[in-house]
């Protein structure tokens, strides 16, 4: 079975599909793209099985002919991180649609346009972890952020639409400003790595130390403005503010993971000596996002923008783990990947439950909602506890892996990131108090939507992520299994041999 | 039942989740289920107990799934009952029933009586994995676990913002203690490749391997986690204010089980305590300070439960100041342990019941005579008063008195110090203990209006009753064999013996003395009542009114100074962060409307956080470089 190319092609046919069915007929689109991504669901399932988790080098390959002048191909190959994040987008693209269920109403553009946007954003992003060739790889990189583009310039509705403009083109330059740093690194890699595009190829390519660095701050600067790092991190906020929820974790849960997956992939494995240099520097970024973005998160008084600066936060995390270049904190780096999709997505979707509700993002328009609305309620400091890590979810286990193999070979580092995870109790605590505890806000008692508590459809939605959170938190064995060998194999590509194995 | 330990686990856990999701479908019977939960566990409990003391080996281990494996790190999800865990298992399921039971009339006009029981049992679960676990990371687990829960049940009426601000508070600084504990384990590991207990040259065989200076880093690691979930100085502010949650939980939480997990840590780390003298000097200290505190601060205290709290750190710091001591006072410090889930539960739920009956009145200026009104409660209080006064021969005195012996044991002047302190301690508990019990109980009414004291149901006196056989007979655990039945556990412990530096009987002598005129003072000041009104006081007593002003410390040290943090680096990301690179963005297209303003005095604020920005990223490297 061809998994990898029907799996980014699949969903940009369904959007196509979507994309030509009349205005007239909004259920019938959001029916059929629904049904569409959970095909996409069962073929990245059947890839799972597919895939043998004992190896940790590229498997899955496909390679068609493309510009046979420059030697580009369509070649797709997923090693176990990437197998893990197709896993992650196939899940929440349908579990987004079934969120997002009314969110494209009311606005000017048409509620097909929104489904068929959010299966081409699937398609683009599933590419991007899919490819394994660079020019395809850039390619769906600067692709995937059209969709996105217009998802979150034309459909949020939380915010003005002037802000919501500013927030889409803000995301769009800052990648694209990125994007153009790759594509000179991209050609600069073609010229010194014997011209090809081939990533197994350049794997093995000699370069000059010099060039090496180069061409790694390159790919660096935009995985590192993707991601996003500090100090590159503030159009997240924005657009996770004006972004739809569902959009938002998307955004946040999945696309941001390109820059994290991008280091790991073509980062450390093709300039092993640069990333070793730039190691400090990019641990100092991270660490200073954690500290930084969770005392950000902490003043909040917007909801989303909240729930960015988290993330941010947890960026850091990631960060730190892929740097330290030690088994426990790569593996924990790469599993913290998919936690935090989950997490965060779920954190995302909930509190657009609640801003769909009351009509506003704002804390300060909330104050004692668990009365009003008590199993929605529960849910979000459910999503809160995902978020902070705690033990029997998760996130936990990403977490813990990355501080002990942090400690492992920088002590102050991992102290001084330990206090991030008293801040995320914070954040997180003084969110739920503000909103669903204290007395109850007078004013959201005569809302309307208040008085309804999770819906059926919302249940279908919270649900399968709380059972992974949960069933992973105790049992991450399936997923490590994956992840380890690739997290082994991309080491060693950085000649860091552990100790003690 | 030794092969099916996850049982025990199991059941309070998914008899509270099914609480939880079910919502108001188990509204009719989910208290009862509730209930059954704890009590089958305590069963199984006991026939693991029983079977337990048939073997040889006096340990049972069992590794039920591979948890995490990444590398050289492997974690199993695995459990081990041995006499510490089982004596644990016994306290938390057996006192936890009799709280379950008592919840059941308590919370019974609570609309929320399923998801109450829902948490309960929740914490129950996690206690027991807590103390179940055979390696550190099992027992974080369970750590984290009934810190949640905990949370949860502090802050059970949500919706007063006093409950939801006490709740948060618990857990922050709880998360605050974790991280020290996180900490341990993170060195423990790097240091020792594993983080299990013993087998397969687990971290207590390994002990010996490591430098002096680690072991104590280790040590006062986990001493951070210990004193963040025990209530012990520096992070004891949470204690009294998570009486915002109902009684139950107040006895079972925060008197009974929970916050011993502190004592359960160094007791099961006792290998990595004896390991360093300093180590030990620094837990007995923490005891001493902690148990002098927790007396001064209740003896000033007007809310019933509020004493009893201040009460339970005090009585937590006498457990600490035995297992600092080390040596036979590990066990005795269990022993004590024991004694006081029994009291404290007694008293707690007698303060409870008391409350029922006065319309939720806390406030012990307004109580007075009720001993006439409810006979139960005051009969099973007085034993709790008496047990934890130390009066032979109810449980208090025995479990006590040996601590403070043991004090006087150090061998050179810290002797007198700590014994100075033990003994002072057992005084001034006597004193505001009968201050509580003489004002609730005796002397004038000084009741509001329209109160009609009346006992509590049969389904809350049961437990009551229950409770006070316990805090009687708990004593007499040291004439059994529980003492030698720790062994196993304390055997590697160095049993190096000094001798007291006052003989014995003098000490028996002193404690009572200290005992008789603190209680008999109190008695004397306070049988004829007190003032319904704060009265003016010399700056002793105003001082433990305010918790010796550790609260107004936080708030100046800590919460204010964040607030101020948290609301510039807003300000900063918003304006400062934002607006350079925005303004980068201008300069470079030249775009006229920004640029213009960049003229006008912004490149001084984008200068600045530039600057900021710098200052942050090199600090961060010069923090890598240290490693």
């Amino acid at each position: 079975m061809k998994y990898l190319s029907i799996l980014t092609i699949a969903p940009l046919v369904g959007a196509l599909v979507v994309a030509v069915m009349p205005r007239s007929k909004p259920t019938l689109a959001k029916q059929v793209a629904l049904l569409w991504s959970l095909g996409v669901l069962g073929v990245a399932i059947a890839s799972w099985f597919a895939f043998n988790a004992g190896d940790g080098g590229l498997q899955l390959r496909e390679s068609y002919t493309w510009i046979p002048a420059w030697d580009a191909k369509f070649t797709f190959a997923a090693d176990g991180i990437a197998l893990v994040m197709l896993g992650l987008i196939a899940l929440l693209v349908p579990i987004v649609i079934l969120a997002s269920w009314h969110d494209a109403e009311g606005s000017r553009r048409s509620v097909p346009a929104y489904f068929a946007l959010l299966l081409a954003l699937e398609g683009t992003m599933i590419g991007v972890f899919a490819a394994a060739d660079i020019l395809l790889f850039y390619l769906f990189f600067e692709v995937m952020l059209v969709p996105m583009y217009f998802l979150i310039g034309s459909f949020g509705k939380d915010v003005l639409p002037k802000q919501r403009q500013y927030a889409a083109v803000k995301f769009f330059l800052y990648s694209l400003v990125g994007g153009l740093f790759m594509l000179a690194a991209v050609v600069g890699l073609w010229v010194v790595g014997g011209k090809t595009f081939d990533w197994e190829m350049l794997v093995n390519a000699d370069m000059s130390t010099g060039a090496e660095r180069w061409l790694f701050l390159g790919f660096f600067v935009a995985f590192a403005i993707k991601a996003p790092f500090f100090p590159f991190h503030t159009w997240l906020p924005d657009a996770g503010g004006a972004a739809p929820a569902g959009v938002a974790a998307l955004l946040v849960g999945v696309m941001d993971k390109v820059g994290t997956f991008g280091i790991l992939r073509y980062c450390l494995p093709l300039f092993p000596e640069a990333s070793r240099y730039f190691a400090p520097l990019a641990i100092a970024l991270s660490l200073v996002g954690i500290i930084y973005a969770a005392l950000l998160a902490v003043g909040q008084n917007d909801l989303k923008r909240l729930v960015s600066y988290t993330s941010i936060a947890h960026f850091g995390f990631i960060g730190i783990g892929i740097f330290v270049f030690t088994l426990q904190a790569g593996s924990g780096a790469v599993f913290y990947m998919l936690n935090h999709g989950l997490a965060t997505g779920l954190l995302f979707l909930v509190v657009g439950m609640f801003v769909y509700r009351r009509g506003s993002t704002l804390v300060t328009d909330f104050g004692g909602a668990g009365k009003l609305v008590p199993v929605l309620a529960g849910v979000f400091f459910f999503a809160g506890l995902a978020s902070l890590a705690l033990p029997g979810l998760a996130p936990f286990v990403s977490e813990f892996l990355v501080l002990i193999g942090v400690f492992k070979v920088n002590v102050t580092v991992a102290v001084i990131a330990t206090v991030g995870i008293i801040l995320a109790a914070c954040y997180v605590l003084w969110m739920i108090q503000r909103t669903t505890q204290g007395t109850l806000n007078p004013v959201l008692s005569t809302v309307d939507g208040m008085r309804r508590d999770i819906t059926g459809r919302e249940v279908l939605v919270v649900a399968p992520l709380i059972a992974l959170l949960l069933g992973l938190g105790f049992y991450p064995k399936p997923v490590l299994d994956v992840i380890n060998p690739a997290v082994e194999k991309t080491l060693t590509h950085v000649n860091v041999v552990e100790a003690g194995k | 039942m030794l092969t099916s330990l996850w049982l025990l686990i199991a059941i309070p856990f998914v008899s509270g989740g099914l609480l939880l999701l079910l919502g108001r479908r188990a509204d009719r019977w989910g208290h009862w289920l509730g209930v059954l939960a704890p009590a089958v566990s305590f069963v199984l409990g006991l026939i693991a107990f029983v079977q337990l003391g048939g073997r040889s080996d006096k340990a049972v281990e069992q590794n039920l799934w591979s948890f995490i494996a990444v590398g050289d790190l492997k974690i199993d999800f695995g459990l081990l009952f041995d006499p510490l865990s089982g004596v644990f298992v016994l306290l938390i399921t057996g006192v936890g029933s009799l709280i379950h039971l008592y919840a059941v009339g308590y919370m019974a006009h609570d609309e929320r009586r399923r998801t109450f029981f829902g948490y309960f049992n929740i914490f129950v679960a996690a206690m027991l994995l807590l103390v179940l676990g055979n390696n550190y990371v099992m027992l974080y687990l369970g750590w984290e676990g009934v810190g949640l829960a905990s949370y949860l049940l502090i802050s059970f009426w949500f919706n007063r913002p006093s409950a939801a601000t006490a709740g948060k508070k618990a857990f922050i600084m709880n998360r605050v203690g974790d991280a020290g504990f996180a900490l341990a384990i993170f060195l423990l590991f790097k240091e020792l490749g594993t983080v299990k207990y013993t087998g397969d040259g687990g971290v207590f065989e390994s002990v010996g391997q490591l430098s002096q200076g680690t072991v104590l880093m280790v040590g006062i690691l986990l001493l951070l986690g210990a004193c963040g979930k025990s209530g012990q100085f520096p992070l004891q502010a949470w204690l009294p204010d998570a009486m915002e949650g109902p009684t139950p939980v107040s006895a079972l939480i925060h008197a009974a089980t929970m916050v011993t997990a502190g004592v359960y840590l160094i007791a099961r780390s006792n290998p990595i305590f004896s390991a360093n003298p300093t180590l030990q000097v620094i837990v007995v200290s923490v005891g001493a300070i902690t148990l002098l505190i927790g007396c001064i601060i209740g003896a000033a205290k007007d809310d019933i439960k509020r004493v009893l709290a201040w009460s339970t750190v005090s009585q937590i710091g006498y457990m600490f100041l035995g297992v600092g001591l080390g040596g036979g006072a590990y066990a005795l410090a269990i022993i004590h342990l024991l004694a006081h889930g029994f009291f404290k539960a007694n008293m707690f739920l007698g303060a409870g019941s008391v409350m029922h009956g006065m319309q939720d009145q806390v406030d012990i200026r307004r109580f007075g005579g009720l001993s006439k009104h409810m006979k139960i409660t005051w009969l099973t209080f007085m034993m709790g008063w008496l047990a934890i006064i130390g009066i032979p021969p109810l449980s208090g005195y025995f479990t006590k008195e040996p601590i403070i012996a043991a004090a006087f044991e150090r061998g050179d002047w810290t002797s007198w110090l700590f014994g100075g302190a033990a003994l002072l301690g057992a005084g001034l508990t006597a004193f505001y203990m009968t201050r509580l019990f003489v004002l609730t109980f005796h002397g004038p009414k000084r009741w509001t209006e329209g109160q009609h004291p009346h006992e509590s149901p049969a389904i809350m006196w049961i437990p009551l009753v229950l409770l006070a056989i316990g805090s009687v007979v708990a004593g007499f655990l040291m004439k059994t064999s529980v003492v030698t039945w720790l062994n196993p556990v304390f055997e590697g412990v160095e049993t190096a013996h000094h001798e007291s530096v006052i003989p014995h009987s003098l000490i028996n002598i002193l404690g009572i003395a200290f005992t008789v005129i603190g209680a008999g003072l109190a008695w004397m000041l306070f049988q004829r009542g007190t003032a319904l009104m704060p009265e003016p006081a010399g700056p002793v007593v105003t001082a433990a009114r305010n918790n010796l002003y550790t609260d107004a410390f936080n708030e100046v040290v800590f919460e204010k100074p964040g607030r101020w943090l948290t609301r510039a680096l807003v300000y900063v990301d918003n304006k400062g962060v934002d607006g350079l690179v925005n303004g980068l963005a201008a300069l470079v297209g030249g775009g006229s409307g920004r640029l213009r303003r960049l003229q006008t005095g912004f490149v001084r604020s984008y200068a600045l956080s530039m600057l900021a920005g710098g200052v942050l990223v090199l600090g961060a490297l010069l923090a890598v470089r240290l490693g």
